[in-house]
Order: C-alpha cells, then sequence, then structure tokens
C-alpha cells in the first residue's frame, strides 16, 4: 500500500496512460489535450478576428472536462499521495544542472529557479516561461498534436505523421538542452 | 453521467502524470540527456500497448461502451507541418518542461508560475492561428 506514495515506476505509469487512451476510445473520444489549448481561445473571443478559432468548441467541452480533471488530479497526487516530491534523477544528471545553476536538481519536483512562487518576480524566469509555453503551442496546433495526440494517439494507431512529428519533438528537444541551454543558463 | 466519466477519467490523468513523473521538469530535461530509460519507459510502454489495443479494436470491429461504431481518423499525409511543428513543440517542450496535459495537472499541484506557461501557450496557439495561411504545410 505504501508503494502508492512512492513515484510510480515507468512499467506502471505507461501501461496506465495506455488504459486513459483506451477508456477514452472506448467512450467514443480521443486522447489529445493541446486541443484544448485551441478551445481555450475560442472561449477568449479569438473566433472573433481568426477563422482558425470558428468552430463549434462546445462540442469539445468534454475534453474541458478531461482539464479539470487533470487539474483536480496534481492536486491529489501531489497533495495527497506524495509524502516526497523530490525527483531522483541521474546523478550525473543533477551534475549538470546543478553546473547550470539548477540547485534545486534531485531535491524538488519542478525547479525552484523557475516554478518557485518567486521566480514570478524575476524577469529572466518569465520570459523563459512564457518563450517556452509559447513554442509549445504554436508548435503543437502547427504539428496538429502533442505528445498525447501524436506520440501516444498517433502512433498507436501506426500514423507516420505522428513519427515524423515524434521526431520533430526530440530534434526540438535536443537542439534546445544541448545547444541553447548553455546560452541561456 | 458522461460528463462524470471525463471528468473522473481526467483526475485519473492527472494524478497518473503526477506520479510518474512525466510532469517534472527534471525528467523531460534528463530524457534528452539520454541519463534515464524513465520517460521512454512510459511512452514506450503506452505505446506498445496501446498499438495492441487498436489493432484489438479494428480486427474485431469492437464497439464503444455506448454501442457505437469506434472510428480512427488517419492524420492528414504531409511532412512539412508535422516536422516544422514538432521542431518548434520539442524547443518549448525541453524549456519549459511540460506538455499540453502535464501542464494542467502542475496548476492543481500549486506550481504558480506554470500559469504562466499556459498563457504563452494559449499565446502560441492564436498566433498560430493568425499565420496559419502563411507557413508552409
Amino acid at each position: 500500500m505504501n508503494l502508492i506514495y512512492e513515484p510510480w515506476p515507468w512499467y506502471v505509469s505507461g501501461p496506465l496512460i495506455a488504459v486513459i487512451m483506451f477508456l477514452l476510445i472506448m467512450i467514443g473520444k480521443k486522447f489529445g489535450m493541446s486541443s484544448n489549448l485551441r478551445t481555450l481561445c475560442t472561449i477568449c473571443g479569438a473566433d472573433k478576428t481568426t477563422d482558425f478559432f470558428k468552430f463549434d468548441w462546445k462540442a469539445q467541452r468534454w475534453n474541458l472536462v478531461v482539464v479539470v480533471g487533470a487539474i483536480i488530479g496534481g492536486y491529489i497526487g501531489s497533495h495527497w499521495l506524495s509524502p516526497d516530491v523530490a525527483v531522483a534523477i541521474n546523478p550525473k544528471t543533477i551534475g549538470d544542472l546543478n553546473s547550470l545553476g539548477f540547485e534545486s536538481a534531485g531535491k524538488a519536483y519542478l525547479p525552484t529557479e523557475l516554478f518557485d512562487t518567486a521566480a514570478l518576480t524575476d524577469i529572466k524566469s518569465l520570459v523563459l516561461l512564457a518563450v517556452g509555453g509559447l513554442l509549445v503551442g504554436f508548435g503543437a496546433r502547427y504539428a496538429n498534436g502533442c505528445t498525447s495526440g501524436h506520440a501516444i494517439s498517433g502512433l498507436s494507431n501506426l500514423q507516420l505523421p505522428s513519427l515524423i512529428a515524434v521526431i520533430g519533438f526530440f530534434i526540438g528537444g535536443l537542439v534546445m538542452i544541448h545547444l541553447i541551454f548553455p546560452l541561456l543558463f | 453521467m458522461r460528463t462524470l466519466s471525463y471528468l473522473f477519467i481526467g483526475i485519473f490523468f492527472g494524478i497518473v502524470m503526477f506520479k510518474s513523473e512525466a510532469a517534472s521538469w527534471f525528467r523531460i530535461y534528463e530524457m534528452f540527456k539520454f541519463e534515464s530509460f524513465h520517460m521512454y519507459g512510459i511512452i514506450g510502454s503506452a505505446l506498445v500497448i496501446g498499438i495492441a489495443m487498436v489493432q484489438w479494436i479494428k480486427r474485431y470491429n469492437i464497439k464503444s461502451f455506448y454501442g457505437e461504431k469506434i472510428l480512427f481518423m488517419p492524420k492528414e499525409k504531409g511532412i512539412r507541418q508535422y516536422l516544422f511543428g514538432g521542431i518548434v513543440f520539442g524547443l518549448g517542450w525541453a524549456l519549459a518542461g511540460a506538455c499540453p496535459g502535464p501542464m494542467f495537472t502542475l496548476v492543481g499541484a500549486g506550481y504558480v508560475p506554470i500559469l504562466v506557461v499556459i498563457f504563452g501557450a494559449m499565446l502560441g496557439t492564436y498566433l498560430y492561428g493568425v499565420l496559419k495561411d502563411r507557413l508552409p504545410h
């Protein structure tokens, strides 16, 4: 029973993600989170200026309910199921991060340098977070899907476009961490 | 009733994202450094089981819980939009350390600055909508 309070290993987490996709398919929906960002834009009025946001967003309400659930699940996971949220990453990775200035590596769930509430008054952190989000939102819509839509749903259905997108995710991620991080931190 | 099922699936998803540490910025960094099998194991095992499930549903014409036919929409053909969009997404995923699902999980977990990431992601989505017709697809 105590195992539930420990971090869940990959061989438990991965199959559970497959179960989530399966449940969504079996109730006639599909697993894809980034389309919610488009729905949120439409709700905020983006459809008044841009055709891309003119669609029947009410048909997507179910997915917003999934988002509300994901928020509640995040609360439950962190506040009720995790006495210790520190992420035990590879000691070598911790060393690399320390030398980049991330002292919180190995001691926290997210780097305090970016995600502590105090980071909200730090211009550099704010800009990095906003730009990171901007790239995720732009790229997800451009590629017509994100990790859930392409790497899980699309690849499960053996879609070549999803494989191309996932290769793109990795090119982008590797460039960011190996080439751009040394310039940023 | 259906709304409740979406809510419960979402809650389950949020818990799995947090407890698997897939919502941890550190795990994403470690993945792109190839210094742990953890994230590859998560995505890989989800995928192997996912492929088997989809094949099973297709081969045996499995109906949904509501008795409806299950349709799998093939993705539109193309290379550039997936490659270019994917690269942009990857840049952001590594920087913000969160993709669109975990972003919301982290709101619930109480990390206030993730709201800046979500705001950025909505702005990015809006920018794509505005620039769509001028981008190579």
